[in-house]
């Protein structure tokens, strides 16, 4: 069996179709992305970095693509019934894989463009034809597959010292009334000491259907850049998700990446951050708190290319029920790099004998005089500490998720956006009290 | 209030309570001293319901209710509290949410609507100067880097923000200074009253000095072989327990 076929089968059908309505840079993929995917297979559960996670099967659904561009309902904005009081932050909506056409009017707040790439390719065709697709790698079939059938995606670019003061959010939606697979495709491209902070929410509005999303984000960050990119999940059981974030990032640029997974139900985040500068600094942060059946998977890789460059890397999850983690973070030192700083923490909590964690902490070091540390732990819940608080009245349930909350405080601690930081404290409050409605992630519905 | 009746407990098969006898009033100050591993904290791991230790046998009333059929957190809107001999760190959880929680739980068992926020740093507040805690301390988390003095000022600290019946002391006196001890025996005093009453266990008679007793026992092998006055805790002092040691093991 081979499940990529029904997609190659569908473009094969339908290249001349797909490339009309795209913009012609997308196109220009197309081939290398088909050829790659003649001999490829997508990994089975227990291939290498694929220990837990079996993505022929995720992909085996037979899922619909929106080849012909059908519009789907009305302005997700309207549909996903946010209130919009007091917004902090530029809020932008995809509905499944296209960008509703309200959010791109305004696609020039202050000098930060936010634009589709459809009006990106003829805008700024210098700039997307010399970023799109240039980290992505192909040899993984996801982003082949992806690269074959996407036909638009977002920009977002910061121009050279601008410095953006309100957060972007992006709210990423699934409202089809089918079974769906979406290559969703973002390109941020943070210039010179230019600075930006994005939050990017993934909702499903139905749990009655199967979603896919297969996407694909690649980030160049220049020289003296700061960005921070919040991706928070949110969405079903019955919504699978396999995600492939690449990172340039020039010298002294500043880069926070944070993924936050509170609701789903499969989930593959790849993560790859090539730190090619000189005092470029990276925070890669990560949690997860994942009950029922849900299943994460976190794979992450930091190369470092250049000296003096500092990395700081934590994954944390929370597994009950059944549910299954994994985490695989590889931090790599090239030769020649000295006095690099690398940390990598990966801490799991499984509160249920049922819950599966997987984890695989690796370094790999070709320099001298460098500081590098990596740790994994899987425990349980401090039981003298949930004693202590039952004594003091505390019920068993609610010591429990006190000391699960606290568990993923600092990495909420890490969230460099107030609003952000202070609404998933609550979130999560409300994720382990076993309150959280589908939407109450999103920003805008305070 | 409280009705201990021939209570045997054990740890991992281990018998460590053969049979413990005490009846508690109201208004009373009970001592318990006895030698290393005679089995008092176990006591009061078992009156708090501590899920480590499996009770073997006997009864204990606390108001008229079956104290062993209630879950620790029950045993506690009940009006028990165990000051800790040791403290446990929550790290990420701080004291406010601690605290908040453990008194809304409270007020939710007895079909009370939450206290407000203001309403309860108000009693924060108010009951940190009891035991001189400093406010930095209340909004760190629970017991996290917090010196053995601190710990235990915070323990009375928690005692005096739930109002227990019934507090049990297991040696707060043990890692103290003499400044700590006096402000901590000073807080519960203050906390004292014709209402409530507290065990006190101690190795030494020093913080009988400061909480005074009204009975005083002994605990030794897993039974209280001798109770008496104020005045048995000073003999204990000056005689060390092998004459009770010798008085009991020739009974046996």
């Amino acid at each position: 069996m081979n499940a990529l076929k029904q997609y190659i089968d569908l473009y094969d059908e339908n290249r001349a179709l797909i490339d009309q309505q795209s913009p012609a840079l997308l196109n220009t993929l197309r081939a290398s992305a088909r050829e790659q995917l003649e001999t490829a297979r997508l990994p089975r559960k227990g291939s290498e970095d694929y220990e837990a996670t079996d993505l022929e099967a995720v992909f085996a659904h037979d899922y619909g693509v929106n080849i012909n561009r059908l519009p789907f309902d009305a302005d997700p904005g309207e549909t996903f019934h946010c209130d919009v009081p007091n917004m902090s932050t530029c809020l932008y909506y995809s509905s499944n894989d296209a960008f509703h056409s309200s959010a791109t009017a305004e696609r020039n707040i202050g000098q930060v463009v936010v634009a589709p790439f459809s009006m990106a390719a003829v805008d700024y065709p210098e700039l997307m034809s010399a970023h799109y697709g240039r980290l992505a790698r192909m040899s993984d079939p996801t982003v082949a597959l992806n690269s074959l059938l996407v036909q638009d995606g977002l920009l977002i670019y910061v121009p050279d010292g601008v410095v953006a003061e309100r957060p972007i959010q992006l709210v990423n939606i699934f409202n089809a009334a089918l079974d769906i697979m979406v290559q969703r495709r973002l390109l941020i491209v943070v210039g010179k000491n230019a600075s930006i902070k994005i939050l990017a929410c993934d909702h499903s509005q139905s749990a009655d259907y199967h979603y896919l999303n297969n996407q694909v984000i690649e980030i160049v960050a220049m020289q003296g850049s700061t960005l921070d990119f919040y991706d928070m999940e949110e969405s079903t059981p019955k919504t699978s998700r396999v995600s492939s974030i690449y990172v340039d990032q020039h010298e002294g640029s500043n880069v926070l990446i944070d993924g936050i997974t509170l609701t789903n139900g499969f989930t593959r985040n790849n993560y790859n951050v090539e730190v090619n500068g000189e005092h470029a600094q990276t925070q890669l942060l990560g949690m997860t708190i994942a009950s029922g059946e849900q299943h994460v998977d976190s794979h992450t890789f930091i190369s470092h290319n250049a000296p003096r460059c500092n990395s700081n890397e934590m994954f944390k999850y929370v597994l009950n029920d059944q549910a299954v983690g994994a985490f695989a973070g590889k931090i790599l030192v090239k030769p020649d790099c000295p006095r690099v700083e690398a940390y990598q923490g990966n801490r799991n909590l499984c509160g249920s004998p049922t819950a599966k964690m997987y984890t695989k902490p690796q370094l790999e070091i070709y320099t001298d005089d460098v500081m590098c540390s990596h740790g994994s732990a899987v425990g349980q819940l401090d039981e003298e500490a949930v004693f202590y608080m039952r004594t003091r009245g505390i019920g068993l349930d609610e010591a429990r998720r006190l000391l699960m909350q606290a568990f993923v405080a600092d990495v909420i601690d890490g969230v460099r956006l107030d609003v952000l930081k202070d609404r998933l404290h609550y979130l999560v409050e409300k994720r382990f009290a076993g309150t959280l409605s589908s939407c109450a992630g999103c920003l805008a519905c305070k | 209030m409280l009705i201990i009746k021939d209570l045997q407990a054990s740890i991992e098969d281990k018998q460590i309570l053969k049979g413990v006898n005490l009846t508690v009033k109201p208004g009373e100050v009970h001592a318990i001293m006895g030698p290393n591993g005679s089995g008092k904290s176990t006591l009061s791991a078992v009156l708090t319901g501590n899920p480590a230790y499996t009770v073997t046998g006997g009864s204990v009333e606390f108001y008229g209710k079956d104290l062993l059929a209630m879950p620790p957190e029950d045993r506690a809107h009940e009006g028990l509290f165990l000051s800790f001999q040791y403290p446990v760190e929550i790290p990420g959880v701080s004291m406010v949410n601690f605290m908040r929680t453990a008194l809304n739980e409270k007020r939710k068992y007895f079909g009370q609507e939450p206290l407000s926020a203001a309403d309860f740093l108000k009693l924060m507040r108010e009951k940190r100067s009891i035991v001189q805690l400093d406010n930095k301390l209340a909004s760190r988390a629970v017991n996290e880097g917090f010196s053995g003095g601190e710990k235990k000022r915070n323990e009375i600290f928690q005692m005096a923000m739930l109002e227990p019946r019934l507090s049990i002391l297991d040696e707060t006196d043990s890692g103290l200074d003499i400044d700590a001890l006096r402000i901590v025996a000073s807080g519960v005093n203050t906390l004292k009253s014709k209402d409530n009453a507290t065990i006190v266990i101690t190795h030494y008679q020093r913080l009988l000095d400061y909480i005074k007793p009204d009975f005083v026992h002994v605990l030794y092998k897993g039974r209280i072989v001798m109770s008496a006055g104020p005045e048995l805790a000073l003999e204990l002092e000056e005689k060390g327990y092998d004459w009770i040691k010798e008085q009991v093991d020739s009974q046996q």
